[in-house]
């Protein structure tokens, strides 16, 4: 393998790294927008929060009285930042989302917008803007493996399998259950659905748990390799919304394969032409609004 | 008529008056020192709410008043966006009267409030930004760069890498005007000593993923990796690249802006070893350690250079007012000439024509874990090097008000 190949190998790998992580933000997203029909712009602030839970988790929680000594690991992280954060979004969604249905989703975004900026703004008052390094990383993940071409942090290979593998069983759920069945019957026609004996509102709720709980999740994901920062989100959620739009609004396979791929576009990117490495996404998606503006993998609403 | 009689002479005495009471004393009867910074982004761990607690406690050390009259702290954020920085300089000279302003903390802001104050007559002390423009093609004569350049820095921690055998460099440069003036300044520098530029590579502002980057200075076998960048960049590059395996492979991670808070962030596993250069460290010596311990008792945090810097900023200006017997800019600026800066802060320190205030900085290392005995015992001093081979010769810049005096 001459030097070339072995670069933009490795920049592909780095870049599926990146895409997983763009891949499992997008499916959050696409999930809330398909059942609840809102542009849920807290979804940043959200994998901020799941990040922020793992790392005062494994820090601060052992201050508290009966939890002395107390550090909540990785693995116990990615359990729990997912179903704190998870309650925390019904709650929002029963007490604040709730009332927006019947209005334009314009509304939903400026609601989600604004709940982003307050839980920003708290944590920039309480928490280092620079980050703060998350040192719980389990030592079985650490080091490096040897993938012929390059040598590839452990706990990068372990992020992308973890994300693929939640992408995909999301995926299964939502398309192959009966659960899932119920869910995109939700989205076609609620009245219907909740005449057959189903729990529209609290199905709905769970709907929002569940997607931005899949937020925290990669936040959790995120934090050994980035600084955990109030801000993180911030500088995620622009790009993410890129790649949905990309994709296609409320398409969960169209999610998912976006995100790998365009995380992937930005990899060669950065060794062709480094300074372009922020801008290729928006670039694609002007691309793409000119010539299919549903997306890649959306459906047309009125063509049907 | 003996009622106008008393009027005229109210206002002729008044008219007469007014020109002494400006020429000494002082104006508006208060001293009002506005702290503009970073509030709430990616700088405000660096300046923030600190600097302004800084200001407080030098307000308060000088006992609250100067000539008799009191002294006020305003503060605001200007949000790093020079817009929004020069309509509160100017909205403070004209309506509030405001009489310095100090920290600034990002080189555009800094730049556009300088030329106000130039205008408006109001003393700006910057701290936090870095630009070498502010003292040389935009000096101004009421303008101070009081803590650190992106000419000093580089200056004294390339020099110093060089000649223990880094030799060659490659560079990740943050994609704007102070990333390419800390490379280019760097890259200077390291000729100079005799090392050689392998490449560069120009990363986004605000890059959270930087592995692309560092493979490309891994290949270039590079003996030094230089972060021509700050804060957050900063940090998500080192560990990265502790993550790839880059420093355990032989290659040196060189920051060439590091503040405390960045190495408190990134933690001394991560950034063990590394050298870089810096005004203040609050561990240097029992004045230092004494201040820093009154600021962490207020904050919970160790100071950074640029808080440490608006204290010791805002105390000599207070101390130039008295020694002038006014606070008329033009007087305060002469008087502030004429002093020698001693304190916990700056050592040997003079402020020059062009505005820079020549100071010795340091050279510094991260401590390895084992050697730290505190949450906050990061780093040990290397080498202490005199402000004037630290900071660019007058001769050498090109600041129209010292080419004026020659």
């Amino acid at each position: 393998m001459n030097f070339f190949t072995r670069m933009v190998l490795a920049q592909m790998m780095l870049g599926l790294n990146n895409g997983a992580f763009y891949a499992i933000l997008s499916l959050g997203l696409a999930v809330i927008f398909g059942q609840l029909n809102i542009i849920n712009f807290a979804h940043g602030a959200f994998y901020m929060l799941g990040a922020f839970v793992a790392l005062l988790g494994y820090t601060s929680l052992s201050v508290l009285p009966g939890l002395a000594g107390f550090h909540m690991n990785y693995w116990e992280a990615l359990l729990i930042a997912p179903l704190v954060v998870g309650l925390l979004g019904m709650l929002i969604e029963r007490t604040m989302i709730r009332h927006l249905y019947k209005l334009g989703n314009l509304y939903g975004l400026l609601l989600t917008f604004g709940i982003a900026l307050i839980i920003q703004g708290l944590f920039t008052n309480y928490f280092n803007v620079s980050g703060t390094s998350y040192n719980a990383m389990p030592d079985i993940l650490r080091g490096t493996v040897n993938l012929g071409f390059m040598r590839f942090p452990t706990y990068r290979l372990w992020s992308i399998i973890i994300s693929l593998g939640v992408c995909l069983g999301t995926w299964l759920i939502v398309e192959r259950t009966k659960l899932g069945s119920y869910l995109r019957a939700g989205t076609e026609n609620a009245d219907l659905v909740q005449a057959f004996g189903v729990n529209v509102p609290l199905m709905i709720s769970l709907t929002y748990g569940f997607g931005v709980g899949l937020a925290a999740f990669a936040g959790v994901v995120a934090a050994p390799i980035y600084s955990v920062s109030p801000i993180m989100g911030e500088e995620m959620i622009i790009t993410v919304f890129a790649v949905v739009v990309i994709g296609g609004m409320g398409s969960i396979m169209g999610a998912i394969i976006t995100g790998l791929c365009l995380g992937m576009l930005e990899g060669l990117t950065k060794v062709i032409y480094p300074p372009a490495a922020n801008t290729v996404i928006f670039f694609m998606m002007i691309v793409v609004l000119l010539v299919k503006p549903t997306g890649l993998f959306g459906k047309d609403q009125y063509g049907e | 008529m003996k009622k106008h009689l008393i009027q005229a002479v109210a206002i002729v005495l008044l008219l007469g008056l007014a020109p002494l009471a400006n020429a000494a004393g002082i104006r508006n009867g208060v001293v009002k020192i506005g702290v503009l910074t970073d509030m709430s982004g990616v700088y405000s761990a660096i300046g923030g709410k600190g600097s302004v607690v800084a200001a407080k406690m030098a307000v308060a050390d000088f006992g609250g008043k100067v000539l008799g009259k009191p002294i006020e702290v305003l503060s605001a954020d200007h949000q790093n966006k020079p817009d929004i920085a020069s309509a509160k300089a100017r909205d403070w000279a004209d309506t509030d009267h405001v009489d310095m302003i100090i920290d600034l903390l990002n080189s555009g802001c800094g730049l556009a409030v300088q030329k106000i104050g130039a205008e408006k007559k109001v003393i700006i002390i910057n701290t936090g930004a870095g630009a070498t423009a502010l003292t040389n093609e935009q000096c101004s004569p009421y303008g101070i760069h009081y803590v650190y350049d992106t000419y000093a820095l580089p200056k004294v921690a390339a020099s110093s890498i060089v000649k223990h055998g880094g030799k060659t460099w490659f560079f990740l440069t943050a994609d704007y005007a102070f990333g390419h003036s800390l490379e280019e300044n760097t890259a200077a520098f390291v000729k100079a000593d005799g090392g050689k530029i392998l490449g560069q590579v120009l990363h986004p502002l605000s890059t959270s993923d930087f592995s692309s980057y560092l493979l490309q200075a891994q290949a270039s076998k590079a003996k030094v990796i230089g972060l021509a960048n700050a804060g957050g960049d900063f940090i998500n590059a080192v560990k990265q690249a502790r993550e790839f395996g880059i420093v355990k492979g032989g290659q040196t991670i060189a920051g060439l802006l590091v503040f405390l808070t960045d190495v408190k962030s990134l933690g001394l596993e991560a950034a063990q070893g590394m050298e870089f250069a810096t005004a203040f460290y609050w561990d240097r010596n029992k004045a230092s350690r004494e201040w820093s311990k009154r600021y962490f008792a207020k904050t919970g945090a160790m100071p950074t250079m640029d808080q440490a810097g608006v204290y010791s900023g805002t105390m000599n200006y207070l101390k130039a007012i008295k020694a002038a017997g006014t606070d008329d800019p033009d007087a305060v600026m002469k008087a502030f000439r004429a002093m020698k800066i001693n304190d916990f802060f700056a050592v040997n320190g003079h402020l020059r024509r062009d505005g820079t205030m020549v100071h010795d900085m340091f050279l510094v290392k991260v401590k390895k874990p084992s050697e730290s005995k505190g949450p906050w015992d990061l780093l040990k001093i290397v080498r202490q090097v005199p402000g004037d081979q630290a900071f660019m010769p007058m001769s050498q810049g090109n600041c129209p008000l010292v080419k004026g005096k020659k």
